[in-house]
């Protein structure tokens, strides 16, 4: 019974979100204000029926109810109930059901938020909002509808795939979708503004922090992700430049250039054109991914039959809303007069060399990822493009983007002079100096171990000494007291760009300076790797939950001094048929001890690989810093999203 | 079996991909291994560029599919009988097609593929440049548009309404 108020609740949001996008548009167009009224209460009630519908099939996953098809495809009776609950989204129709969730609930927010928003914008981007919705929920309702039931109900499900039954997968698509689905807004705001004629600094100010919730949304979505794939997949690679991955890669590079852009629209009314562009394609790549991910058209290039029926429509709805807003772009972005002048050397040339750069780079991931269908389609050429190209074409752009950064982040807006530059002499001459110091101590000489340590701190000492340089002048201690009174937009800065710096830094050491050992170990043997020693103690059965595990206890030693006993064990699922692995690792700060168990071999014992990967953890560290940064600039009071709205309101958040 | 041949089509989509690369547990075993230290380097270097030709997107150093493993071991024999890297590349090339690479080489059309960036980073600074060069002050407009009238009529005849 649930379950079909449900499935009628779903029909009924779709209902609505075909009103909140017809009348306030039309309304918007003819300013007749009681149509444009209607946006606000359409907003709130989609959110309430499409939120009733997620909460009842939560309920039918939690209570194991094998009439409904999805359950029986994703679910068990045995399976914890973490995973029970995370499985609603494991699966193509319930992840799009959360999808346009979020998207209800991002629509909603600007309703109750919005009230200082001129009526025609806001009704125009409730509208705007409101029309991709009705794409997605007809795409639920006719291609991949969560609530089938099944005639004849098995007595059990075939269980979650055993891959995705893991804390760090659990929640990595809703924050994937947050950020994809955030991306939405700023897409609604360019659009409405476009039809709108304007935009302004206030637009700006409105567009930034929708902006920045989706960025550091996707930034923790791709970080869990990346940390799930180093500790399950049994070797310890944190990225693959797999299309999936590069799906969510793509907005990610957008966004954070839009963010750049967005501040130029906000304090010198410059670059508005290209910044209604970015926003268009940030959520055009966020739907590019959708396909690529839905479709499969670009995993395999014959993997299109898997499913063409929904590749094809997701196909469909790309075209619409990006071409449909491309063409408006064309049609009316000349209309975007700007009003801010700004010197070749300037805060807002380094934003444009930012935006530049981060734009190419996504093109560089993008044309790579689609180079296979390409060749074949057009060239007749079947061929591969993989992790070499991607890492040979795309790090020139990290180390472009990570040398101007604190040079640009330092400039004064409009006009500046070459000298400002001077102020970054410290963070260069310590940035060389390590890594000097690194190159003369490593043993096996590489390039991008010094490097990555050169413009990790070039980053780090460049967001302080820019924070910093915000305090003004004077003695130590006003300066002291005006650095814990910066506003939170300047922390954030500093947090994010120091962020980068140390997920740089991260990704080149542990490339550069891994150590891996391969062998055949039985129990009692003893392994040796650089400074450490691991000895295989045990290896037994062990009976989870819906698994079997063999479970080895892998003994370490570091320059002889025991650090303990790492678990690593190798599961089977038998219900999904599937193995999966659990690494044992021993996080450090410099350092993670990475030990997996292989197969049993035939002559005897196991085969055991031993991995030291170092400064694995800042990869992730630099990660959350980059998204804390992300949440301390969203708390500046300048940036909140109604500002000097009504006092009586509560604080408003950005995002949910 | 039949519902497995599909299985990923019904997972979430970060990982739909992944489904057939992710065979868990690293490829290489340790009786693959060479002892030559400075062979087995080479050989995982060339390893890592070599596609797993029946896996969705993966090298054959991570693969664990049997023909990636026969793919390890006869670039294994061939660095160990004397041939330099280039000539164990172009003979996996020779007998599985430029597929193999994971690397596709710049020549033809894949010309394009590593052009099209360089060209449009050149032309974004091209037009970027022209912009900043190029900006005029705009005279601020000081007359409202259609628009602004309108709501401006509809405002404070509001009031005088009230």
């Amino acid at each position: 019974m649930i379950v079909e108020l449900g499935h009628f609740a779903l029909v009924l949001a779709f209902a609505t979100a075909l009103v909140q996008m017809v009348i306030p548009l039309i309304g918007a167009h003819y300013r007749w204000s009681g149509w444009m009224a209607v946006a606000s209460p359409a907003a709130t009630v989609q959110v309430l029926l499409v939120g009733f519908s997620f909460a009842a099939l939560t309920y039918a996953f939690v209570t194991s109810d094998f009439s409904l098809r999805l359950v029986v495809l994703n679910s068990h009776t045995d399976k914890p109930m973490l995973y029970k609950v995370t499985g609603v989204w494991g699966n193509h129709e319930g992840s799009l059901l959360l999808w346009v969730l979020i998207l209800a609930l991002f629509g909603a927010a600007a309703a109750w938020f919005g009230s200082q928003l001129p009526t025609t914008l806001r009704a125009r981007v409730l509208g705007v909002q409101a029309s991709v919705g009705v794409a997605f929920y007809a795409f639920i309702l006719f291609t991949s509808n969560p609530f089938e039931r099944l005639a004849v109900p098995p007595f059990n499900g075939e269980d979650l795939n055993p891959l995705l039954q893991d804390p760090g997968l659990a929640f990595h698509p809703p924050f994937l979708y947050l950020g994809y689905v955030g991306l939405s807004m700023a897409f609604s705001f360019a659009v409405a503004a476009l039809l709108e004629g304007r935009v302004d600094a206030a637009w700006g100010r409105w567009v930034r922090p929708w902006t920045l919730a989706a960025w550091l949304f996707l930034t923790i979505g791709i970080a869990l992700g990346s940390w799930w794939a180093y500790y399950e997949l049994g070797w310890g690679g944190f990225w693959f430049w797999d299309p999936v991955e590069n799906a969510s890669f793509m907005p990610w590079l957008i966004a954070a250039a839009l963010l750049h852009s967005a501040i130029v629209v906000e304090k010198r009314e410059a670059l508005k054109s290209w910044t209604i562009l970015l926003a268009i394609l940030a959520f055009g790549f966020s739907l590019v991914g959708t396909f690529i991910v839905r479709s499969g058209v670009l995993t395999s290039v014959h993997a299109f039959a898997n499913d063409p029926e929904r590749g094809v429509y997701i196909l469909a709805i790309l075209g619409i809303f990006t071409g449909g807003a491309l063409l408006l772009y064309a049609w009316r972005a000349p209309l975007m007069q700007a009003k801010g002048v700004f010197g070749v050397v300037s805060r807002e040339s380094a934003l444009v060399a930012n935006n530049l750069l981060l734009a190419v780079s996504c093109f560089v991931v993008f044309i790579g990822t689609i180079w296979p269908l390409i060749a074949e389609l057009l060239f007749d050429r079947k061929l591969s493009v993989g992790p070499p190209f991607f890492n040979a074409a795309f790090t020139p752009f990290v180390i472009a983007i990570a040398i101007i950064l604190p040079l640009g982040s330092i400039l004064p807006w409009k006009r500046g002079t070459v000298t400002t530059f001077r102020k970054m002499w410290p963070a260069a001459a310590l940035a060389v100096a390590i890594a000097g110091l690194i190159w003369a101590i490593e043993t096996e000489k590489s390039l991008g171990g010094p490097l990555g340590a050169a413009l990790g701190v070039w980053l780090v000492v460049g967001a302080g000494i820019d924070l910093w340089s915000r305090t003004g002048r004077g003695a130590l201690s006003n300066r002291l007291s005006r650095l814990t009174r910066l506003p939170g937009a300047d922390w954030g800065k500093a947090l994010a760009h120091g962020g980068l710096g140390i997920t740089i830094f991260g990704v080149a050491a542990l490339v550069a300076w891994e150590q891996e050992k391969i062998a055949v170990m039985d129990v009692g043997d003893r392994m040796e790797l650089g400074r450490y020693e691991v000895v295989l103690e045990d290896v037994r059965r062990v009976q989870g939950p819906n698994y079997i595990s063999t479970l080895a206890q892998m003994h370490v030693y570091e320059d002889g001094r025991d650090i303990g006993v790492l678990p690593a064990e190798k599961r089977i699922y038998p219900v999904a048929q599937m193995p999966t692995t659990e690494a044992g690792i021993d996080n450090g700060f410099t350092r993670d001890v990475y030990a997996v168990i292989g197969d049993p071999q035939q002559g005897g014992g196991w085969a055991v690989r031993v991995y030291i990967k170092p400064f694995a953890n800042w990869i992730w560290g630099g990660a959350i810093i980059m998204a804390l940064g992300g949440i301390v600039s969203l708390t500046d009071r300048r940036y909140r999203v109604a500002a000097g709205a009504r006092k009586t309101a509560p604080q408003p958040v950005p995002a949910e | 079996m039949s519902r497995r041949r599909g299985w990923w089509a019904n997972c979430p989509p970060y990982i739909a991909a992944l489904f057939l690369s992710v065979a868990p547990v690293a490829a290489v075993q340790p009786d693959e291994v060479l002892d030559d230290p400075v062979l087995e380097g080479r050989a995982r270097d060339i390893s890592g560029g070599i596609r797993c030709l029946v896996c969705r997107n993966e090298s054959i150093d991570e693969s664990n599919a049997d023909l990636a493993r026969d793919l390890r071991l006869l670039i294994r024999e061939r660095l160990v009988a004397g041939d330099s890297d280039a000539e164990v590349i172009d003979f996996l090339v020779d007998r599985y097609g430029e597929y193999v690479l994971l690397n596709p080489p710049a020549t033809g059309s894949t010309l394009l593929l590593w052009g099209a960036p360089l060209a449009l980073l050149l032309l974004g600074a091209g037009v970027a440049v022209a912009h900043i060069r190029g900006q005029r002050t705009a005279a601020p407009t000081d007359t409202l548009s259609e628009a602004e009238e309108a709501r401006l009529r509809e405002l404070t005849e509001g009031r005088g309404d009230g």
